[in-house]
């Protein structure tokens, strides 16, 4: 199958680089925006929970930090995807400077995970299937990033890269469908459910603030890396000199 | 409730503040590298640039 050419165009890592540029501004303001709200009311307005008092306000870090770091990998499983079958480099792009936020994102959704489970389960860590599997997601970001680091030339690195993202997709499911398969300390789900979501709105609406901030943020922050690495990756075309010897950014 | 009793978090201080304080470093950390790393980028650029024009220059 093959893409229309205006998709190439605006793919270009040139159209990116400037596209990108106009659009940082206003995602870091809007994450900045809901980041505020969210942790006010997630800090100051939504109530103790009957059971676990203070503790849960953990929650507000450690699951959207969870779901970040499932959806960064999908998000970077199909670009490699697309940049395998299609030949886009700013799909390969994507891909490569997505990996260490979601390794950010994983890294925190376990280490906060951990703080949880000491004063609520009485101990840091288990060798469950949801942490483990939690564990297995963040040596596949690790492993990624090592592998790309590894391979010089940047076209095979990113056949390499995809393919290891491609085949690490069957975790995803598993890491999700961990606490209904298996027997675990780790709570089901509360908000992803076919069933209404089993919170109270005043709790669950800084959740979803929370959700929605943390997505904002990563699109900032990977229009940023992007921009960086554009530079670097084409530095031997006319535009990349043009920009950097005129000063402008 | 009081700023004493807010910071107590009912006696969960150390695992609450310490998720957030990680979270604040850590993306902090992610979103600010990106920024030192381009200003590198275009620093070795412009020298790379420079040599080449130089060379340039001494070819013809």
């Amino acid at each position: 199958m093959k893409l229309p050419a205006i998709v190439h165009k605006f793919s270009s890592p040139k159209n990116f680089y400037i596209m990108s540029g106009k659009m940082i501004p206003w995602f870091m303001w809007s994450f900045l925006l809901s980041l505020f709200v969210g942790l006010y009311y997630g800090l100051f307005v939504a109530p103790p929970d009957y059971q676990q008092g203070e503790s849960y306000r953990i929650m507000y870090i450690h699951v959207p930090a969870a779901w970040m770091s499932m959806f960064i990998y999908m998000i970077m499983a199909v670009s490699a995807a697309v940049g395998l079958i299609w030949r886009i480099k700013t799909a390969d792009l994507m891909a490569s400077v997505s990996a260490p936020i979601g390794a950010a994102f994983t890294f925190l959704a376990l280490v906060t995970g951990s703080l949880w489970g000491k004063p609520m389960w009485g101990t840091y860590w288990v060798w469950d299937a949801r942490l483990t599997s939690e564990l297995i997601l963040l040596f596949l970001y690790l492993g990624f990033i090592a592998l790309q680091a590894s391979i010089e030339d940047p076209r095979n690195a990113a056949r390499a890269g995809a393919i290891l993202l491609i085949v690490g997709v069957v975790n995803i499911p598993i890491i999700h469908y961990s606490v209904e398969w298996w027997s675990t300390l780790h709570q089901g789900a509360t908000v992803a459910k076919f069933d209404k979501p089993s919170m109270h709105i005043s709790m669950l609406i800084p959740l979803l603030v929370l959700a929605t901030s943390f997505k904002l943020y990563y699109v900032a922050s990977v229009l940023m890396r992007a921009r960086g690495e554009i530079l670097r990756r084409e530095q031997n075309t006319r535009w990349v000199k043009e920009i950097v010897t005129g000063e402008s950014s | 409730m009081s700023v004493s009793e807010f910071f107590h978090m009912g006696g969960y201080a150390f695992y609450v503040w310490s998720s957030y304080g990680l979270a604040l470093v850590v993306l902090g950390w992610i979103m600010i590298s990106p920024v030192f790393s381009k200003k590198a980028i275009i620093k070795e650029l412009k020298i790379k640039y420079r040599q080449q024009e130089r060379q340039h220059q001494e070819d013809v």
